[in-house]
């Protein structure tokens, strides 16, 4: 049990984390510390703050259609109410909704209603179209750890493939992550998918930071390459390992109150010792994953998500245990050595393991059809006996990726109070003839498919051939 | 060799070369039929393929006796899957450069290189792709250190060593950017770079007991590669996307009035549809396209295939190297834009000829394989849904009408893994 003062401690320390101003601002002995010692310590957490405001939105409430609610319920004509940005109820039926005339209302007989696609690993912006080497920003391959460097750093919010992502894919929230040529690779960001002039206008408010890691191939080969360590597996994790070493010094030193310097790098990966960052792996293989789950206790931190985990299903019961998701793709297979082990029933046998399921995109196009990406998946695990329901399917492409990347508190399913981040499709959205009709996100419409006009072309489409097409 | 030792030898023989007639003799009924030619599907039709070519589709086909009958009903049949631009066969992994046979940046040689010579029927691209209801594929191209990427093969996917249906079926050029940087920097200067090659394979061809000049670029065997070419004997694939870049090759024919074009990518077709449905070439696109992946796909849409197929162009799908057995989803996407408002997308028919008769006819080898009409070959897949849509699945696999195992390295890890650990032993020992 807590003591009172313990708590009261505890809370505070929350709150300062919560305003952007350090965990260690509650000592005692403040007064003493120097000035050096305040500005390693009392660092500002946040100094690129979000400047995302919702958009206007009206009243909203679409009635008839199925509504697949993102937690694994599924309602048929169900109604969905809309109202200051936020889902104000979701129900089976048209009683006691308080609606003003003017509320705008829309009859989804024979349609979907889902929350908004969540695409827990993507690259655009940090990686955009054209992919010209001018615009290669993903990968910042001149040390094998670089936690100090920021994905929203990167990112470049002209990228069309923000507005193909919205129309085609039903996207309204992604996380951006660095690449996967260095261990660590930095800071991922969290981004509502609207169109902004700044990286700052599509900052998700309230969404942690996660670090990309990452195991296998990549990193030993860029560095092996480079005639520099890691070249090899056991290279990946001495370094992985003495780079935690360093980060738990740096994090006692910064709580004895001797830290005189700041260091980007630690202050991420204190981030992450500390449980504010969340870490995102990208790991193919069983064994290696297994290692990593090793590596996180050894040192005290959590692992959130591997990515790719294309093994993932020999280590279901692990996973589970480890409460890690695998955010995967459907059925990539064969294309590097870590991923000749893929197979199309990954997610099917992991669902049946109780393992939490997320597919990703890790690709432009492949984030415009999430949907139907878990539709194969499940279309292989209903081959092979595991029936996974539509509404469980849907959770996949969005409690589960909110949960990965941490903001399942604030979207991810269409839950009274939640934001309302939601898609209406023309058809069940796991058929590959169905596409989205309109979105929201925080209530406001922005993308209709009836409305050419209602649709973000970006700085760079403008005076192009096909400028404003349907795409 | 007494006379009846000889008689009943012949028989013996004849028994022998019997057999497989037999085996690739196949009825499929009850199911709903799909031929491959743009017509829409027939409910309880039956496909006959008899020594392994189609004899008759449709609804009141009778059935020998003797031939084995499969039932398909509650299920999908369709002619198998063609897919005119792939890289099947030239590789295990394709980030492990050893087994990986598609690239010659290093050769001295560029047209005269011959993909056929490195196809391996064994690899498991070809397997999972095959269980993915793909059986005939175009191979290409290589990447080399030129504008020519090779003499490109025409393959079944069938479990047996004979691979290659048609060798050196086509010569692959890269124009656009990758051709420009390969030709030393411009397109100004792949153009010439063409120009000169098929110049000295006109002159090589008439020249006598081959003399050439003295000023040649080409190795005598690039440019007796590109002979067939410059003759019409063999067809050119050429990738392109930019719209300004699609003109240029319509324009070539002048020049080489001999060349059978089929263009390859054409992002920005659309743009250029009416001239290029007026020159009858053959496209084949790379579907869904709709980013300025690159500065000459800025007109990007995945409107391309039904804008152009709507102006009359002979368009189909291709070019998705990585995993051919993405096919359907790509057709199924194009049906989708139909519901699409303003969008232009293909009928059911139509998305399906895209990805089975349309390449066949692109390759000019539409009378051979890629639909169920009478004496194509037997080429039969049964699906247990319809098979453009995402959670469809192969149920069998038919090529020349002999029924083909579905199995391969990842089919043998899953059924490792879904099944409960044995026991004491570690699952090395469950197989």
């Amino acid at each position: 049990m807590k003591s009172p003062r313990r708590a009261l401690l505890t809370a505070a320390a929350m709150a300062l984390v919560l305003t952007g101003t350090g965990a260690g601002a509650a000592r005692d002995d403040k007064k003493k510390d120097s000035a050096a010692v305040k500005a390693a310590r009392d660092f500002n957490k946040d100094p690129y703050p979000s400047t995302y405001k919702p958009y206007p939105g009206r009243v909203t409430v679409i009635t008839g259609a199925t509504v697949f609610d993102g937690t694994g319920k599924r309602i048929e004509g169900g109604v969905v109410l809309l109202r200051d940005g936020k889902i104000a109820a979701v129900a089976g039926s048209m009683t006691d909704l308080d609606l003003p005339a003017d509320a705008v209302r829309i009859d989804g007989t024979g349609k979907f209603v889902t929350p908004g696609i969540i695409d827990a690993h993507s690259h655009l912006g940090d990686y955009p179209s054209p992919g010209v080497e001018a615009h290669s920003d993903g990968n910042e391959m001149t040390n094998p750890t670089t936690p100090n460097v920021w994905a929203e750093h990167s990112v470049w919010p002209q990228d069309p493939g923000f507005s193909r992502a919205m129309a085609n894919g039903g996207i309204t929230a992604l996380m951006v992550l660095p690449g996967s040529g260095n261990l660590m690779g930095g800071r991922g960001v969290v981004l509502k998918n609207v169109p902004a002039r700044t990286v700052q206008g599509m900052k998700f408010p309230g969404a942690p930071y996660s670090l990309k890691m990452a195991c296998g191939e990549n990193p030993k080969r860029v560095y092996g390459s480079k005639g520099r360590t890691p070249s090899t597996r056991m290279g990946n994790f001495a370094v992985n390992r003495e780079t935690w070493i360093k980060a738990q010094e740096y994090r006692q030193k910064r709580e004895a109150g001797k830290l005189e310097s700041r260091d980007l790098a630690m202050e991420t990966l204190v981030g992450v010792l500390d449980g504010e960052i969340l870490i995102q792996n990208h790991c193919y293989r069983a064994d290696e994953m297994a290692l990593v789950l090793d590596m996180a206790k050894e040192f005290g931190y959590k692992v959130a998500t591997f990515h790719h985990a294309v093994e993932s299903y020999k280590i279901g019961d692990l996973l589970k245990e480890a409460d890690t998701c695998s955010a995967i793709w459907a059925d990539w297979w064969g294309f590097k050595m870590e991923s000749y082990d893929g197979i199309p029933e990954n997610a099917g046998l992991l669902y049946k393991a109780g393992a939490c399921v997320v597919i990703h995109s890790d690709d432009a196009n492949g984030i415009q059809r999430l949907p139907q990406e878990a539709a194969k998946a499940q279309g292989d695990a209903r081959r092979i006996g595991i029936d996974v329901p539509d509404a469980d399917v849907i959770r996949w492409l969005t409690l589960n990726p909110a949960k990965a990347i941490g903001i399942d508190k604030l979207t991810g399913s269409l839950e009274a109070g939640k934001a309302a981040d939601l898609v209406l499709w023309n058809g069940n959205p796991l058929s590959v003839y169905s596409r989205p009709e309109k979105v929201w996100v925080d209530g406001a419409l922005l993308f209709d498919s009836a409305d050419r006009k209602r649709r973000a072309v970006s700085d760079f489409e403008l005076g192009q051939p096909g400028e404003g097409d349907v795409k | 060799m007494s006379a009846r030792k000889l008689t009943l030898a012949l028989a013996a023989l004849l028994a022998a070369t019997a057999a497989p007639a037999l085996a690739q003799s196949v009825a499929i009924t009850g199911g709903k039929l799909v031929i491959g030619d743009g017509s829409d599907p027939i409910e309880g039709g039956t496909v006959l393929v008899q020594d392994g070519k189609v004899i008759a589709a449709g609804r009141n086909v009778a059935v020998p006796a003797g031939v084995k009958t499969i039932d398909a009903s509650g299920k999908w049949v369709t002619p198998g899957l063609v897919v005119a631009v792939t890289n099947l066969g030239l590789l295990d992994v394709d980030a492990v450069d050893d087994s990986n046979d598609s690239d010659a940046d290093k050769s001295p040689f560029s047209a005269a290189l011959d993909i056929s010579a490195a196809i391996n029927p064994d690899a498991q691209h070809i397997k999972v792709s095959r269980a993915g209801g793909v059986t005939r594929a175009a191979v290409a191209p290589l990447g080399t250190s030129s504008i020519f990427g090779g003499q490109g093969a025409v393959i079944d996917l069938g479990a047996d060593p004979q691979a290659i249906t048609v060798p050196r079926a086509f010569q692959y050029v890269e124009l656009g950017e990758t051709g420009a940087k390969r030709a030393g920097g411009s397109r100004v200067a792949s153009y010439v770079v063409l120009h000169n090659a098929l110049g000295e394979a006109k002159e090589l061809a008439v020249a006598p007991a081959g003399a050439r000049r003295d000023d040649v670029l080409l190795s005598r065997r690039d440019a007796q590669a590109l002979i067939p070419v410059v003759t019409g004997k063999q067809l050119l694939y050429v990738h392109v996307e930019r719209a300004s870049d699609i003109r240029m090759v319509l324009n070539l024919r002048a020049e080489y009035p001999a060349l059978r074009l089929v263009i390859v990518g054409a992002t920005e077709g659309w743009m250029v549809a009416g001239e290029l449905a007026r020159a009858g070439v053959p496209v084949l696109a790379t579907p869904m396209v709709d980013l300025p992946e690159s500065f000459e796909q800025l007109g990007s849409t995945q409107s391309n295939v039904g804008r152009m197929k709507a102006a009359g162009v002979k368009v189909s799908l291709g070019a998705f190297f990585d995993q051919p057995r993405y096919a359907p989803q790509y057709a199924g996407n194009l049906v989708a834009l139909t519901r699409v408002p303003g969008a232009s997308g293909l009928s059911w028919g139509q998305a399906f000829a895209a990805i089975s008769s349309g390449p066949a006819e692109a390759l000019g080898m539409g009378e051979r394989f890629g639909s169920l009409r009478a004496g194509r070959a037997g080429d039969v897949v049964i699906w247990d849904g319809d098979p453009l849509e995402v959670t469809s699945g192969v149920v069998k696999v038919y090529i020349d009408g002999i029924e083909q195992s579905l199995d391969s390295h990842p089919t043998r890890l899953r059924d490792r893994y879904n099944t409960p650990n044995p026991g004491s032993l570690p699952r090395a020992y469950d197989w």
